[in-house]
């Protein structure tokens, strides 16, 4: 395969043709530049979406409730709706099978203190789901787990910047913290890709708060993780069903989202899957056609380049050339072109984006633009074939003229 | 080394059919310097490109070098004028943007010969044609008659059996194709078999044998006593 002669050929024909090179090249090397940009404005877009949604799982649903706006049942308006054990116990029970993850959550504003230090932070009593509910990373010690739950324990995971306020570098893991005048042992400490708000929080069993603040059952939120093998419809259509059930359940008004509503991460992967599918299929329908431009450039000047050599051809022909060797010749000299071209679209496509980079971040939520290696190696194996069929099919016609023919072309 | 038999050809025209070669019997032995005459129409070139391998023929026989020439492909022909084919044209066909030394070496190229020793033996050649001191000069920059000698060395460097010219001399002038001539006929001294097409009597006159031809057949064939 590697003639060494062969590659002098080509390399004496591309140079000492130079306009008709670049003129070969700069198509493909175009269309692949666009194509690079388009691909990784769009990726850049995508990551702007999947940022959004980073923070918590994404087959959460998060059951919320406050006022009432409609009056039911001889039941007035602006009633307040407390959500209770009672209800966590009643999604369990009725949504087993469509449930991966189940959690109450109660809001708390606590004073945390160790030493001299302290400082106020807000507290969630949760059940032990709820770390993979918020996606929480546990660095030190553990979660909260169904024995703390059982047995009420006094325990408190706090998250990394609470551990940094207030312990510094100091190890803080068994330490006996003072929360809201009570003494809490620290069992863990936690991360959140969340942000800064997601780490300065700690955590406790939810049936410690509830015996601690007011000794009742009243919890003020319930999030579900739903079973991740439903399809997003089914997920959606689950959510409907809860919302209906439970107004029923606390005698709520049945379109009456004030009172009590579902936050269903499906409708909203639902909605941004669409845009995104959209969006990449325009991606992949523009992609392509530059592509396909690009291809049907070189094939167009490939053809009017082996025209232009035809009687070069037919001269070495006389001379004893073999018609596999005029293909072999035009070919490689065609997939030469389109690769070298190719990849320097790619390299300035690429070196463009990283340019560009994260200053579209802000106005255009264009986040970290970039093309995968996939869709290089992909453009890659395309250049190629492209070469190939853009220099096999004239050059093959080609080799297939007669030398006398050939020899009388101009 | 070349032998004709009752070879036919014709050219389709539209529906029609032309008939160019009608029962051609000639046979050149090695070592000859044959012309062949003819007014344009008389069916010259088209019996230069079946001998030269560039077009095959109708009905007849063809030995080359003792060969009978049937079923070729175009690899085949390929290898053959590579091996026993040299070819001077008219146009001089020079590719133009190879110097004069890469042109000569290029059938060494098809024969496979390594880079070194094939310009070591171009530049032979064109010494021998003399003009080595023009060896790395595009053919742009040569006159007609360089030209045409760059291509003779070319049709020489192989060693073939037979050089094949077609009006090697239409395309210079008296002085020039002279010159060409005298080449042509210090290679036949040396012992190659030389076949000229030429419409150009003094052309003729200067070759060993000449054969005439008129409407696709032979009308006279004769020695010229050089």
């Amino acid at each position: 395969m590697f003639d060494l002669d062969r590659w002098r050929e080509i390399f004496q024909s591309i140079s000492k043709n130079k306009l008709r090179s670049v003129m070969s090249g700069f198509t493909v090397a175009f269309a692949i530049l666009l194509f690079t940009l388009l691909f990784g404005i769009v990726s850049g877009l995508s990551n702007t979406f999947k940022g959004v949604f980073v923070d918590d799982a994404m087959n959460s649903m998060r059951i919320r409730v406050w006022k009432t706006t409609k009056p039911y049942k001889g039941l007035q308006t602006g009633r307040r709706i407390q959500l209770k054990n009672k209800d966590i116990d009643f999604v369990e029970e009725k949504y087993e099978d469509k449930i991966q993850y189940l959690t109450a959550r109660i809001y708390k504003n606590v004073n945390i203190s160790y030493k001299n230090k302290q400082d106020n932070y807000n507290l969630r009593a949760v059940h032990p789901d709820h770390q993979f509910l918020e996606k929480t990373i546990i660095d030190e010690g553990r979660f909260i787990n169904e024995l703390d739950l059982k047995s009420k324990a006094k325990v408190i995971v706090i998250g990394r910047l609470i551990k940094e306020d207030i312990f510094g570098n100091k190890p803080a893991l068994g330490k006996q913290v003072n929360v809201s005048g009570i003494s809490y042992k620290i069992i863990g400490i936690f991360s959140d890709d969340g942000g800064d708000n997601e780490e300065r929080l700690a955590y406790m069993p939810v049936t410690t708060a509830q015996m601690i603040y007011g000794n009742n059952d009243y919890i003020s939120q319930i999030l579900v993780g739903y079973n991740p093998n439903l399809s997003l419809d089914a997920a959606i259509a689950f959510g409907h069903k809860m919302e209906r059930d439970l107004r029923k359940k606390l005698d709520i008004h049945p379109d009456d989202r004030s009172a009590l509503s579902v936050r269903n991460m499906a409708e909203a992967n639902k909605g941004i899957g669409t845009f995104m599918f959209a969006l990449y299929f325009i991606v992949i329908f523009v992609g392509s056609g530059t592509l396909i431009a690009g291809i049907i450039g070189i094939s167009n000047i490939m053809i009017f380049v082996i025209k232009e050599r035809t009687k070069e051809f037919g001269i070495r022909k006389a001379l004893g050339a073999q018609p596999s060797s005029i293909v072999g010749m035009v070919v490689q000299e065609s997939v030469l072109i389109t690769t070298i071209a190719g990849y320097l679209g790619l390299s300035l496509g690429t070196y463009l984006l990283s340019l560009i980079g994260d200053s579209l971040e802000e106005n255009y939520f264009i986040k970290d633009p970039s093309v995968s290696p996939g869709i290089v190696i992909g453009a890659t194996i395309v250049l190629i074939l492209s070469g190939l069929i853009a220099g096999y099919i004239p050059a093959k016609k080609a080799a297939k003229i007669k030398p006398i023919v050939a020899l009388r072309a101009d | 080394m070349i032998r004709i038999e009752k070879l036919h050809k014709s050219y389709p025209i539209g529906k029609d059919s032309l008939h160019v070669l009608k029962g051609i019997d000639l046979h050149i032995k090695e070592g000859e310097f044959v012309s062949i005459m003819g007014s344009s129409g008389s069916g010259k070139s088209t019996l230069l490109n079946i001998v030269g391998l560039l077009d095959g023929h109708d009905e007849g026989d063809y030995y080359l070098n003792g060969q009978l020439i049937e079923n070729l492909n175009e690899k085949k022909a390929a290898i053959l004028r590579n091996k026993f084919l040299g070819f001077v044209f008219q146009s001089f066909n020079l590719i133009s943007y190879k110097t004069a030394l890469e042109n000569v070496a290029l059938p060494l190229y098809y024969k496979g010969m390594k880079r070194k020793e094939r310009l070591q033996v171009a530049m032979d050649y064109l010494d021998k044609v003399g003009l080595k001191d023009w060896a790395n000069h595009l053919p742009n920059e040569l006159s007609g008659g360089q030209k045409q000698r760059v291509a003779i060395a070319r049709a020489l460097v192989t060693k073939p059996k037979v050089v094949l010219a077609d009006e090697p001399t239409g395309a210079l002038d008296s002085t020039t194709t002279d010159s060409v001539m005298e080449l042509l006929k210090e290679i036949n001294d040396e012992g190659m078999t030389v076949f000229v097409i030429t419409h150009e009597e003094e052309v003729a006159a200067q070759t060993k044998r000449i054969v005439r031809l008129k409407d696709g057949v032979i009308i006279s064939d004769t020695l010229t006593g050089n």
